[in-house]
């Protein structure tokens, strides 16, 4: 049994395997599948100050190894959470975070001061790269100026450790990872999903009802792998790597590539026990190899 | 709505059976006894081995034979994951995500003293089956209207004739009474206390309708397209009284108050 605990800041996780935001709900809904409390991390998925409808209905597309989706940050806003969800998570042991979004600095802080005060919630994640609204989400996370005004605003009020989710729709991602890096990002998450569309050659039209939705699933994971390489290059804090990762063997590329954790997201809907076959295949890996903690192999890659 | 425990189980295909040029019967076991099931639940099939198939696909429960511990999926074969069901043998295992969402309401038989009328349309009347044999099983006869294009379009008459009366209409009148199930005689000459429905929504929305009309509980099973089944993804989403919610978990079946289907 190798070491499988990893730090992201001043978070400790027991294993290096965490959920995507908007992939595994509130972690509920997969625990007939799931011990939860064998998860190294859940991120819950994205919630706003104020409850958000999301996006009108279709808002999925399957493509090649992957799929689109526009649903576009629905949750019941921040209050809800803390009164409802909150109670029911907070006795499970694992390190429970929360996917915090907004439409201004303002927002953005305010939800995340309201996150601070749950006890047991230990960091959030700052969606600086949803590309399914209109206000804020991307538009912070594709500009270093954007995304430093919001985690300036956001560090101000939150105390807890601070990870920023990295949109890949950009021309020079180690750039925005730099810059949230110096306005106090403690944890770097990449990658959010690529942009792209789908259409329907009967109908002559888009098949998500906005028109262009976010891409995820296998077919995405070169273009993160490459992407944490960049980062690893650029930043000194630690980077959570996702994108498309099904199986132990894709996790620990990840973390080859100088991921100190990983995200399973897609791989959910296919198979709603990854994490925990993704947690046995990397320790079965290292014990297979004759190493002693999964710390040894981050970032051996070049 | 009690909770069932969902599991995750690849279950072996025993027969595969070509009901008509589009349709297959799908019958699966395992060795354990199956987990229980509701009528009106699905369940999410993994596709294994094709480049066009990311997603697992929800099929409703079609039939629980408890004596043989057989699954029963009436599967409509419209594109490559269900060209793939199709193409399954016996012996051939079938990843299943199940049992997932929730079922219709079993009309007891003290409230059903003015009849339960079961609608299905096209592939739609799969989960009827299931459905009209418990209602039969706790002593409620449920009628069974089932329409589609032609006479070789309706499936599975002789089964749905085991647990009640069966009706049906077709588009080119080659059976039953000529028309939509909406045209059906039987439906300006008796009384329902609960109309039960399944099939293409313009069907559904027509027999929420007359139900609206008459002031005739009613509740419609929905197939919004899915991903996860699980109610994580958020993507199968229907506009309802209470804003957007997850057909996979919050249906697929619908008291027909809960949407907005006014129009």
């Amino acid at each position: 049994m190798a070491r499988l605990d990893v730090n992201i800041g001043a978070l400790h996780l027991k294993n290096p395997v965490m959920t995507a935001s908007g992939t595994f709900g509130y972690g509920l809904e997969f625990q007939d599948f799931v011990p939860l409390d064998q998860i190294g991390g859940i991120i819950v998925k994205g919630t706003t100050l104020k409850p958000r409808e999301g996006n009108a209905y279709p808002r999925m597309a399957e493509t090649p190894m992957g799929m689109l989706n526009c649903v576009g940050l629905q949750n019941k806003g921040v209050d809800y959470f803390c009164e409802h969800i909150y109670p029911q998570l907070k006795d499970i042991d694992t390190a429970w975070i929360v996917n915090v979004s907004g439409s201004s600095p303002d927002d953005y802080a305010a939800c995340a001061a309201r996150v601070d005060a749950l006890e047991h919630v230990l960091a959030i994640e700052l969606n600086i790269s949803c590309p399914n609204v209109k206000d804020g989400g991307m538009a912070f996370g594709v500009t270093c100026a954007g995304a430093e005004s919001v985690v300036r605003a956001v560090r101000e009020r939150y105390k807890k450790t601070l990870i920023v989710k990295l949109s890949p729709n950009v021309t020079d991602i180690a750039e925005i990872a730099r810059a949230v890096e110096a306005a106090g990002a403690d944890a770097v998450s990449l990658i959010n999903t690529l942009m792209g569309t789908a259409v329907d050659i009967e109908r002559r039209r888009r098949v998500l009802s906005i028109g262009t939705g976010g891409l995820s699933g296998p077919c995405v994971k070169p273009v993160a792998l490459r992407m944490v390489l960049q980062v690893a290059k650029a930043v000194k804090v630690p980077i959570i790597g996702l994108g498309g990762i099904m199986t132990a063997k894709d996790a620990i590329e990840f973390l080859m590539c100088g991921a100190t954790a990983i995200e399973i997201g897609t791989a959910n809907f296919i198979d709603p026990a990854t994490t925990i076959k993704v947690r046995d295949g990397i320790n079965d890996w290292l014990d297979a190899h004759g190493v002693k903690s999964v710390e040894e192999i981050i970032g051996v890659i070049d | 709505m009690e909770s069932l425990k969902k599991y995750v189980l690849d279950l072996t295909v025993r027969s595969v059976t070509k009901v008509h040029a589009r349709y297959v019967l799908i019958k699966l076991t395992c060795e354990a006894p199956l987990p229980p099931m509701l009528p009106g639940q699905f369940v999410e099939v993994r596709v294994d081995g094709s480049p066009s198939t990311f997603l697992r696909r929800p099929i409703s429960i079609n039939f629980v034979d408890d004596k043989q511990n057989e699954l029963w999926l009436l599967v409509a074969v419209v594109g490559d994951g269900t060209r793939w069901m199709a193409a399954l043998k016996a012996g051939d295992s079938m990843n299943c995500m199940l049992p997932l969402g929730n079922g219709f309401t079993l009309q007891s038989r003290e409230s059903a003293s003015q009849g339960v009328l079961l609608v299905g349309g096209g592939v739609g009347v799969a989960p009827l089956l299931y459905l009209g044999k418990n209602l039969s099983d706790q002593g409620v006869e449920p009628t069974f209207l089932l329409g589609a294009r032609t006479k070789d379009d309706l499936l599975m008459l002789s089964e749905f004739e085991k647990y009640g009366r069966v009706l049906t209409t077709t588009e080119d009148g080659s059976a039953g009474e000529k028309g939509f199930v909406t045209n059906h005689s039987i439906l300006s000459h008796e009384q329902f206390a609960l109309i039960q429905t399944c099939g293409p929504t313009p069907m559904m929305k027509a027999v929420a309708r007359y139900a609206r009309e008459r002031g005739i509980e009613c509740e419609a099973s929905l197939e919004n397209l899915m991903a996860c089944g699980l109610g994580a993804c958020l993507c199968c989403v229907e506009k309802t009284t209470e804003g957007h919610v997850c057909v996979c978990k919050e249906g697929p079946v619908f008291n027909i108050k809960r949407l907005l289907w006014q129009d």
